[in-house]
């Protein structure tokens, strides 16, 4: 692969259980020998903020990765559309409040972008992941090669509007 | 103050005993229940924010020396405050609590640079009036997206605002996520002229911006003057750290609490001693405790923290614009400002006052000092730190034995500070708009606002995709679950048992 450029967003917090899903998966993907180091690059982070948004600015597409609360075992990957942060708080965005910002401040369409949550069981703070959630990622580490390998918009499109649950 | 009237329901024998339990019931990051009695009236509110559990757990049997970079991982959104709270406290144990000058002030600077980045993303979202400000009155409504309509690059000033907060972290720390910086006594590691320099560059924009920032909160708050004056309005006390001469204080300070009307509860007070003037209640329905000031009891003594608190408690601010605007802030409101929803405009005098202090420190010689460690005194068992967070004040505190390892800790973060003002805000709201037996979007629109004022910080929480932000359910005297609503991450309601 040489182009187009995807940015790769994991996030979570490593000490606090499966919350390190996005996050060790985006390691993984760091070392696999199939990336090319020029046409991808990688964001990580606790949480998405407002500021990511500038990671999207050069990007032709975008993949964000984080732990799944409530989606079917093992993982769950979709489209994500822009819509604007409606949270009480401004602790956090979604991918999909993260888009918008990208438009705010842009004034262009947000690239193609998509989500894999991998489901994660517990969260709390100091314990390692679970061995579930271990077993979760090591199929999302699959179903992630695949996607890698036939990268385009168009097939990811495909594939999530399988609503592609892993398996 | 305050009666707390919607807290527990009065003549509980006439309604159904409803147990509802924080724990197995919260799904996402918070729940309001509304208890209604037979006629349709509100007897009971109450805000179940996540609790900040398992710290004590995740830090006891460290070496102290570990604390300040371990507390970091607790939070994405302040682990600045984090660290320099714990830093201090370790401080304090290792007998090194007067820093050299070059190093306070590193700290000093890291600690605006986080004001500054946490500020700007309210800044950023006053692009999105209903986020802010929840109307549905048309013309009110119209006014203030006109307001923000004349300035088309609000988002993208607040973004850049923020980034340059965080590279401020970034250049002192090495990371502007988790990086290392205090030490027990002293710092790491000195400025560079070169980071000094290229902060500079920007830092008179960043003040320009800032000053807009306030003149457009404000200009937002007076063009809807009648809702901002009455929405979620209540008397409370205040709490924060104040300068030796009254100022406004983020970093290092004495205590003070003033009353609703402005009056002097106690002020000056060694920060390590707040044990000794503020407790915290322990509620069955929350893991979340409720502080309060001794004196004045349990009922009365509830207090807010964070931006109104500290811009109304304050006798001056020490940079000239920011003191200006603090100055027009306390004329409007001809004494304490109780409004909610004023809490953004002290939210970005305090922005602007960190762009100020951010110059003047870069320009203070000290700054790019090399005598960076205090040396260290005599050692005691416990050490405790009290700092302004951008939300509200920040207290650790850690019991350490004779091994150097940790036994104990105790932290109170700024949303527990702001735990009962949280619920009365929310009590405030429902008292005023609930109609009847069903819940609107309207009325979860202003729920949402008035806990956005107080931008709780879910430490507590993981960030994982499909946890629903806030849950709102409305319960019978039978206990029977009258109605539902559920923002999702994506904005669509997504559950309502009056839908049918």
């Amino acid at each position: 692969m040489s182009e187009p450029s995807i940015v790769v967003f994991g996030w979570g917090n490593p000490s606090r259980g499966d919350d390190a899903l996005g996050l060790l998966l985006l390691d993984w993907l760091r070392q696999q020998p199939m990336i090319d180091d020029a046409s991808i690059s990688f964001v990580e982070g606790y949480q998405l903020q407002i500021e990511h948004a500038l990671d999207l600015l050069q990007a032709s597409q975008a993949l964000f990765i984080d732990a799944h609360a409530s989606c079917e075992p093992p993982f769950l990957f979709t489209q994500v559309i822009p819509t604007a942060d409606v949270s009480y708080t401004s602790h956090a965005l979604s991918p999909e409040a993260l888009l918008f910002v990208c438009e705010q401040i842009s004034h262009r369409t947000a690239p193609p972008s998509f989500s894999l949550g991998v489901r994660g069981e517990r969260f709390d703070l100091g314990s390692p992941p679970t061995e579930a959630a271990l077993s979760h990622l090591e199929q999302a580490k699959r179903f992630l090669a695949q996607l890698l390998a036939s990268s385009s918009p168009e097939n990811w499109s495909s594939l999530a509007k399988l609503n592609v649950r892993g398996g | 103050m305050t009666k707390r009237n919607l807290e527990t329901a009065e003549n509980a024998k006439n309604l159904k005993r409803v147990s509802i339990d924080p724990v197995t019931r919260v799904e996402g990051h918070g729940r309001v229940t509304l208890l209604l009695d037979e006629a349709g009236k509100i007897h009971q509110v109450r805000l179940h924010i996540v609790e900040f559990r398992g710290f004590e757990k995740f830090i006891q049997g460290h070496p102290y020396w570990e604390v300040p970079v371990l507390v970091q991982r607790l939070c994405g959104i302040c682990p600045v405050s984090h660290h320099l709270a714990a830093g201090k406290a370790i401080d304090m144990l290792v007998g090194a609590r007067q820093l050299t000058p070059t190093a306070e002030k590193l700290r000093r600077l890291m600690h605006v640079g986080q004001m500054l980045q946490s500020h700007a993303l309210h800044f950023f979202h006053l692009a999105s009036p209903d986020l802010l400000f929840g109307f549905d009155d048309d013309v009110v409504h119209r006014n203030v997206v006109g307001v923000i309509a004349a300035h088309p690059d609000l988002a993208v000033q607040g973004v850049k605002l923020r980034k340059f907060g965080q590279q401020v972290i970034e250049h002192i720390a090495g990371k502007r996520i988790h990086g290392t910086a205090a030490l027990p006594g002293g710092m790491n590691k000195p400025l560079s002229a070169a980071s000094r320099e290229s902060m500079l560059q920007e830092i008179g924009q960043i003040i320009e911006w800032s000053r807009g920032a306030v003149a457009l909160t404000r200009k937002v708050f007076e063009s809807s003057e009648e809702h901002s004056k009455n929405f979620a309005v209540f008397r409370s006390n205040f709490l924060g750290l104040i300068g030796p001469g009254g100022e406004l204080e983020f970093y290092d300070g004495g205590l003070r609490a003033r009353d609703a009307d402005g009056g002097m509860i106690f002020d000056q007070i060694d920060a390590t001693h707040y044990n000794r003037y503020i407790r915290e209640e322990v509620k069955s329905w929350s893991y979340m405790k409720f502080p309060f000031l001794i004196s004045l009891g349990a009922d009365d003594g509830w207090y807010r923290v964070g931006p109104l608190a500290r811009v109304n408690n304050c006798d001056r601010i020490s940079t000239p614009l920011a003191e200006a605007e603090r100055l027009a802030f306390r004329s409007y409101a001809a004494g304490m400002q109780h409004a909610t929803l004023a809490y953004h405009w002290a939210r970005m005098i305090e922005m602007l006052h960190a762009a100020e202090e951010i110059e003047r420190l870069l320009n203070d010689p000290d700054i790019l000092g090399t005598d960076l460690m205090a040396p260290p005194g005599q050692r005691l068992a416990e050490g405790i730190g009290v700092i302004e967070a951008p939300r509200g004040t920040l207290f650790h505190h850690y019991r350490v034995n004779e091994d150097d390892v940790v036994e104990k800790a105790n932290l109170i973060v700024s949303t527990t500070n702001n735990n009962q003002a949280m619920n009365e805000a929310i009590r405030s709201v429902a008292a005023r708009y609930l109609d009847g037996r069903s819940l609107t979007e309207g009325m979860l629109n202003r729920i949402e606002v008035a806990i956005r004022a107080y931008d709780p910080c879910l430490s507590c929480a993981t960030h994982a995709l499909g946890k629903m932000p806030l849950t709102v359910d409305l319960v019978d005297p039978d206990g029977t679950l009258v109605d539902r609503m559920v923002r999702d991450g994506e904005g669509s309601i997504v559950c309502s048992p009056s839908d049918g």
